[in-house]
């Protein structure tokens, strides 16, 4: 089932003036429920144009996104055009169908932001509260959920991303660089985003932070059915964690499918100026080397699981 | 934010945007000068011509220059009302209660009001509209450099200009992002009454006063690590020279101030005319 839609979006920065430019070009593109999908592409390609569409930030120039069917971007107009043929209002009267038609639009629109989590690129410099706890209450708060709800939220999402709780009373400012993204995840997993959207959620941290930031995002996934959509230019995190992947190249899609069709185009990948995963290149100079390696390799699990094979396949011989 | 641009300037190639950053400057000065020297109608009229001029020399389009005056339209109201009521003079036009009208008057808001857009024009045309803000500061500096001795720090000053403007597009640019990374959290800055409009922007500006003491104590690392130490023998990839266009650009408006001077002693007929 398609959790978010975009049809025919195009996306044009800085419109009438010298300095126009296309950053998405008529892109059609279905985000599957309860999947974790990955964007890649190389700098500029419009996948960080892309993300800012799906919670109605920013909207398209042209074209439309749809969550669960609705539009993002419809005018009041048309929502409430579209809304008299729905079947949802048959039995209300006249007067009365508008008004319920109007307040699930402003609805739809107050909450849109807290169904499609948004995690920008380095986060933690969103972070302002005095301490952590009241850092990541802040978008529960917005919310306008009760004090207890909030405080349970705030426990529940430290401990997604592994916040321990003997943080929650320091500055935020006071922690290292990769609590604060963590902290900052957190504040936005708080509000139980249905769409959890994330650009480059692992940039700038060490291998370590980074399978931890990786982890509790599939954790939350895991234990939420929610979808999850990755920005990243990243194949390598990408092979790893996500299990339907998009190419953008050049304001477009250029691919789009599940991680193994995707990545069995490894080599046009290459082409369009992303990297390799590093064990994809041992697989395949292992290859030449003579080792019968069978299927395409993406990740270390999958390279150990071939190489054990071969290594035993071996030993019957 | 997107598209917020740095002061005015307008790229090109005119006569005007070819003169040394200095002699503009003294110009800009001398242009002031010029519009405070106009006393009567036929003044006005030479200054009028003058500013037109240099619209055309620089080839900045109408448009942009309207635009320049816009802020200081409530200054122009304001004064000339003042002027309109307040002037005593001897031929009284209109009388109501406390409220006279001399044709004076008249006559010293109309002048105000052209001497104010005169001024702002041609500065903006010789300063903001020309030359870009770092050419600027750079012929200030340099302008400057003889209060050195009396151990003003000018280039101390020139410097913290020049990295102000510099980290303006950079500050606006981050402004958004974190606006953006809030309004994801749900913070709404369009609705609500003013109080609650002042308390959505502490977490913008709190994060945004974190990243700025941040890129300081950055860029004052990096500037130390080149061996930065203040102005003294630093020499200048860009070295400002005088042209002879300079001299003559100066020395023709010089001249028509002292035209101006003696514009306002002929008289036709009536005294102001």
């Amino acid at each position: 089932m398609d959790k978010i839609r975009l049809e025919n979006v195009t996306y044009r920065y800085d419109v009438g003036t010298p300095f126009e430019q296309t950053a998405l070009e008529d892109v059609t593109l279905s985000i599957e429920a309860g999947k974790i999908t990955g964007i890649i592409g190389h700098t500029g390609s419009g996948k960080s144009t892309m993300m800012k569409l799906l919670n109605g930030l920013d909207s398209p120039t042209e074209g439309k996104v749809y969550l669960d069917g609705a539009c993002i971007n419809a005018t009041k107009k048309e929502w409430l055009a579209q809304g008299l043929e729905d079947e949802k209002y048959k039995d209300l009267p006249k007067n009365a169908k508008k008004k319920a038609i109007l307040k699930d639009y402003a609805d739809f629109h107050k909450n849109l932001c807290f169904r499609v989590g948004l995690v920008m690129q380095y986060p933690e410099y969103q972070l302002f509260e005095e301490t952590v706890a009241k850092d990541i209450a802040f978008g529960p708060r917005n919310m306008g959920l009760s004090e207890e709800e909030i405080a349970k939220r705030v426990k529940e999402a430290a401990a997604f991303t592994g916040v321990s709780e003997d943080l929650f009373e320091k500055s935020p400012f006071d922690l290292s660089g990769g609590q604060k993204r963590r902290v900052a995840l957190s504040g936005v997993i708080a509000m139980r985003p249905e769409v959890l959207v994330l650009d480059e959620p692992a940039a700038g941290l060490d291998p370590r932070g980074r399978n931890n930031v990786f982890e509790s995002i599939v954790d939350y996934r895991n234990k939420t059915g929610s979808t999850i959509v990755i920005v990243s230019h990243s194949m390598e995190d990408m092979a790893k964690y996500c299990d339907r992947v998009v190419v953008m190249n050049h304001a477009k899609v250029a691919m789009v499918g599940e991680r193994k069709e995707v990545f069995a185009h490894v080599r046009e990948l290459a082409g369009m100026g992303l990297d390799i995963p590093e064990i994809t290149r041992l697989a395949e100079l292992l290859l030449a080397k003579g080792l019968p390696l069978t299927d395409a390799i993406y990740t270390v699990e999958e390279a150990r699981e071939a190489l054990l094979a071969v290594w035993k396949g071996g030993g019957d011989k | 934010m997107r598209g917020m641009t740095l002061g005015q300037y307008y790229p090109g190639t005119s006569p005007i945007h070819r003169l040394d950053p200095r002699a503009k400057i003294i110009l800009g000065i001398l242009a002031i000068v010029c519009s405070f020297l106009c006393k009567t109608l036929f003044s006005f009229c030479l200054l009028e011509a003058l500013v037109l001029l240099l619209v055309i020399l620089s080839g900045i389009p109408p448009k942009l220059l309207i635009r320049a005056l816009r802020p200081v339209l409530f200054i122009l109201l304001f004064t000339s009302l003042v002027n309109i009521f307040m002037t005593r003079g001897k031929n009284l036009l209109f009388e109501y209660g406390i409220f006279h009208i001399y044709e004076e008057g008249l006559w010293n808001a109309l002048f105000m009001i052209l001497r104010i857009t005169s001024l702002i024009l041609m500065t903006s045309i010789f300063l903001t509209y020309t030359t870009t803000p770092i050419a600027l500061t750079d012929g200030l500096e340099q302008l400057l450099s003889p209060l050195k001795k009396l151990h003003i720090p000018v280039h101390d000053f020139a410097m913290m200009i020049t990295i102000a403007m510099r980290f303006i597009p950079t500050l606006a640019e981050e402004t958004e992002r974190i606006m953006n990374a809030q309004r994801a959290r749900g913070v709404n800055f369009s609705t609500g009454g003013l109080i609650k409009r002042v308390r959505s922007l502490i977490p913008i500006l709190i994060p945004l006063f974190v990243s700025a003491f941040n890129r300081a104590f950055d860029l004052a690392n990096a500037m130390e690590c080149r061996c930065y130490h203040g102005g003294e023998g630093r020499t200048r990839l860009k070295v400002l020279r005088y042209n002879v266009w300079d001299f003559v650009a100066i020395l023709l408006l010089i001249g028509v101030g002292v035209g101006l001077v003696f514009a306002n002693r002929l008289t036709f007929g009536g005294s102001i005319l």
